[in-house]
């Protein structure tokens, strides 16, 4: 055929070969995805808020927004979220600077101790304190009654400084590990021509090392705010008692009191739409916060940073970490695991009172703590697979295909993430109980689908990095080699990115087996998780069987933990 | 008078895997008012460390030094001056300007700390920025400017505050080679102006031949040469200062019956003068590819193995005996692949048979 010959359409079609896309395909596949278990909870929630019987009507709203219980629930929101992060952010930056820029010794030990509160759940630490503090029965209290004689105990862990205190051990790691990143991959130059410059290490700090790594720690005490206004389990098992409460365990309370009730659940959304007005208020504050500074402070060849030498602070400092440490996760462990042993609660804490009955009775025994184990294993695994898959391919259509609209995907993606587990848990309750013409209710799906929506935004994250590690052309060489788009995804996109999915895997599976908040609104008879069996057990006073089973889960993230950082290490090894 | 100098300097390093390594091995040096002193080496052969020692960010494991008549650092009486009092200027390799900072705040920054009154600080930085070309640049944040422009506020940083030494790591090697090329031109231009005294280290030979009155060229931190470019160049002292300052070709040779006998060679000899001092039986000629001669007739009879032509001169590959030898020439006269020709290796050196070290010791240089 010459070339310039008219062809016609059917004969053009015909050279162009199949039309069929995969690009789009995945585009649509990922936002239906995306708007079955995200925004439609969402919408749910807002609706039933707003509209009665298919009108609009806010009275509702208006009245909980004006119960005096809910402003005050409000209130300590606030209060907890700004004291703890606030402190978090101060001890995390100190640790994060001790150890980054001082010459204190042991340093790679302390690094991955004090990772260790990060991963330990805050509510079993929350148990854990109240073993220790609280007012009468508390272990501490009562050998500091025992020694002054009196009946004032040290401290009551079951008020609103006990919920900072227990919340910021185990927050302040989310500043730690930002500002030691920024500070392990700050150029060392920046500083040393200051130094050169004249400056002493005081101004060095205080001019350049601190302004450059406020990104970092903006950042860092911005995850601190979003996490513990959206935290539930801490003010929960230590607040209850005591008549505290603040807007995520009010919103459990309401829908709990009312015992499933349409009304106790508008009520509970009502809160929802509080509690999420008061977190967007917080992220767009970290926009505005992190658009003062972005800079780019990783360059050159690495050099050993000037160390600042603390001489006679030496020891001291040290005894600080150490102390410190012991107290948020060595003290924590023994009295979870001490209590897990005894004979019953109550009975002093000796080797004749221990017994290995509550762990046998928890891992055998129980029917109840054998299937939360059983179900925790199946939604994590499940929801971890899933949501690596879903995930790994929404960040494809956003990182390699960029179709018009990816803008919508990505704020589709994180939302859930800016949505406490607790609203989320009403509005999936609110559109799987019946209102698409499925009820799944009492079922295990209803957790699933929940955790779905909440982990989504972990994969889509960790996908993306590493997608975008893969270079375009590797996909096109592969194009050009005859291999269809979907052909090159499968052959070569796929398995450069297998290590990346792997730890993406763990990335949601550890945080759901720990998970609590959204479990316990959802959770049937049959289908309790790990979380909700250790916090109805607890609940219930068999606090010696409670511990036993904190101590299984536990050792089940610890173990989880060691295999990604296995995993993670072996992918650096390549 | 002697602006910076080292006497009898060492540093060591403990490291787990190798024990005590040494970077820096006695070092001793005086540095002239007003001299461009380069140090020149491979990395890893301490002439970073060394520099850092002179700016006070690395204690010395033994040794002092003196910055004009002013110790800064002296083991035995464990004294020691810390950076920010050592009135010195310095421009890293990364730059090393502050993002945070716009460019005229990151020249003042020095003047701020000495707290000179502002309507000063205006006059230095405008003449700081005036020597380094960033006039009508002050407003600007270092991401807005070019990799180029970052380093020339580094340079404008060190000299606004009338430092008398500079000392420059590496300045020039994160920029594109033709910028290059004008930045070590503005730098000399610079010191001239302003009687600068300048600490340079590179391991860019070119670069220090091109900008240095003398330089020292280190390896395994040991000082191997201190001297002018041009007679560095022209008497290396030993195999690596005659390798690290351009292109060479190294034959072994034995000698007997007054003779030069290439290694591999049974049959033919090179045509060579024995210098009168040498006693060994062996020794290592060095020659460099542009000096080497190839005529029709005479000389070492080899065969032409690989010819390529590069526009200036052509190059050509050969053997003597059994090692390969390559030879730049912009002679006319034309050989082909296949051709036998006569080798001159012309004006050679001699060195010692046993002159190198091992690599294994430079590998474990190389983790430090």
């Amino acid at each position: 055929m010459r070339a310039g010959q008219s062809l016609r359409g059917s004969e053009l079609r015909r050279m162009e070969g199949s039309r069929f896309n995969t690009g789009q395909l995945l585009l649509v596949i990922s936002t239906v995805i995306l708007i079955i278990t995200v925004v439609l909870p969402v919408a749910m929630i807002v609706y039933n808020v707003f509209f009665y019987k298919w009108s609009f009507d806010w009275s509702l709203f208006a009245s909980m927004l004006t119960d005096p219980d809910n402003l005050a629930a409000m209130w300590n929101t606030v209060k907890i979220s700004f004291l703890v992060t606030t402190l978090g952010t101060v001890v995390g930056l100190f640790f994060a600077w001790l150890i980054g820029r001082s010459d204190i010794p042991l340093k790679g030990l302390m690094k991955s101790l004090f990772v260790i509160p990060y991963m330990f759940p805050p509510f079993i630490g929350a148990m854990a304190w109240g073993l220790l503090l609280a007012p009468r029965s508390g272990y501490i209290n009562k050998m500091f009654m025992a020694l002054t004689g009196g009946r004032t105990p040290l401290f009551n862990i079951n008020t609103l400084a006990g919920i900072v205190f227990v919340e910021l051990c185990y927050y302040f790691p989310f500043v730690f590990i930002q500002v030691s990143g920024a500070l392990e991959r700050m150029d060392p130059t920046l500083e040393e021509s200051a130094r050169i410059a004249g400056a002493n290490q005081m101004t060095v700090i205080r001019r350049i090392t601190m302004p450059l790594v406020v990104p970092a720690i903006a950042a860092g005490a911005m995850l601190i705010l979003i996490s513990s206004l959206s935290h539930f389990g801490v003010p929960a098992i230590l607040g209850f008692s005591n008549g505290i409460f603040t807007l995520p365990t009010k919103i459990y309370e309401l829908i709990y009191r009312a015992s499933g009730s349409f009304e106790g659940i508008r009520q509970g959304a009502s809160l929802s739409i509080l509690l999420v007005a008061v977190v967007v208020l917080a992220l767009a504050l970290q926009r505005r916060v992190l658009r003062t500074g972005r800079y780019d402070i990783i360059r050159g060849k690495s050099m050993r940073p000037m160390l600042i030498k603390l001489r006679g602070w030496k020891a001291p400092l040290l005894a600080v970490c150490f102390v410190f440490l012991a107290i948020t996760v060595i003290l924590p462990l023994f009295t979870i695991f001490g209590v897990g042993l005894l004979k019953a609660y109550g009975v002093p804490m000796k080797l004749a009172n221990m017994t290995l009955n509550n762990f046998k009775y928890v891992l055998f025994e129980s029917r109840m703590a054998r299937d939360s184990i059983r179900n925790s294993f199946f939604l994590s695994i499940t929801s971890a697979v899933i949501t690596m898959l879903v995930g790994t391919m929404i960040a494809y259509v956003i990182v390699k295909i960029q179709p018009r609209g990816k803008g919508v995907l990505e704020v589709l993606g994180i939302l859930p993430y800016s949505i406490p587990g607790i609203v989320l848990a009403v509005g999936v309750i609110l559109t799987w109980s019946g209102a698409f013409y499925l009820n799944l209710y009492n079922t295990i799906w209803i957790i699933l689908i929940a955790y779905i929506a909440r982990y989504m935004a972990f994969s889509m994250k960790s996908a993306s990095a590493s997608l975008e590690q893969v270079h375009d052309s590797l996909e096109e060489a592969s194009r050009t080699c005859g291999a269809s788009h979907f052909e090159s995804l499968l052959d070569v996109t796929l398995p450069l990115i297998r290590p990346g999915m792997v730890a993406g895997f763990f990335l949601i599976f550890l945080p759901a087996m720990r998970e609590l908040t959204t479990s316990l609104l959802l959770y049937g008879p049959f289908t309790r998780t790990m979380g909700v069996a250790i916090y109805s057990i607890n609940e219930e006073g068999y606090t010696v069987q409670a511990c036993a089973l904190a101590g299984v889960a536990i050792i089940i993230i610890v173990l989880g933990e060691l295999l990604l950082r296995f995993v993670t290490r072996e992918r650096r090894g390549q | 008078m002697d602006m910076v100098v080292l006497k009898n300097v060492t540093k060591f390093f403990v490291t787990k895997a190798f024990g005590k390594v040494t970077a820096v091995d006695d070092v001793s040096l005086n540095i002239r008012e007003g001299e461009c002193f380069s140090f020149l080496g491979p990395s890893g052969c301490g002439k970073t460390t060394t520099l850092r020692m002179i700016a006070g960010f690395e204690d010395l494991s033994s040794g002092e030094i003196w910055l004009g008549d002013r110790p800064v650092s002296i083991k035995t009486k464990n004294f020691y001056v810390p950076p920010e009092k050592r009135q010195l200027g310095m421009v890293f390799q990364a730059f090393a300007v502050w993002p945070h900072l716009n460019v005229y705040e990151n020249v003042a920054f020095p003047l701020r700390i000495q707290r000179v009154s502002n309507a000063e600080i205006s006059d230095q930085v405008k003449q700081a920025l005036k020597h380094t070309s960033l006039s009508g640049l002050e407003e600007k944040y270092p991401s807005e400017l070019s990799g180029g422009q970052q380093q020339r506020i580094a340079l404008a940083r060190a000299i606004v505050a009338n430092a008398k030494v500079l000392l420059l790591d590496e300045p020039l090697s994160n920029l594109d080679p033709k910028l290059r090329e004008i930045m070590r031109f503005e730098i000399k231009d610079l010191q001239k102006k302003l009687g600068l005294t300048i600490v340079y280290v590179t391991h860019d030979q070119a670069e220090a031949m091109a900008l240095s009155d003398r330089m020292l060229v280190m390896d395994m931190g040991v000082v191997q040469q201190v001297d002018t470019p041009t007679n560095m160049y022209n008497n290396p002292a030993n195999r690596f200062v005659f390798s690290f300052l351009g292109l060479s070709n190294f034959v072994p040779v034995a000698l007997h019956d007054g003779l030069v006998w290439p290694a591999g060679s049974a049959s033919s000899s090179l045509e060579c003068e024995i210098p009168e001092d040498w006693d060994d039986d062996r020794a290592v000629l060095a020659a460099r590819p542009n000096e080497i001669q190839l005529t029709p007739e005479g000389g070492y009879r080899t065969r032409i193995k690989n010819r390529v032509f590069l526009g200036d001169y052509v190059e050509y590959r050969m053997d003597i005996g059994d090692t390969e030898i390559r030879v730049q020439t912009h002679e006319h006269r034309d050989f082909q692949v296949g051709d036998v020709c006569g080798v001159r290796l012309g004006k050679v050196k001699w060195y010692p048979a046993e002159d190198e070290v091992s690599d294994e010791e430079r590998e474990r240089r190389k983790v430090i």
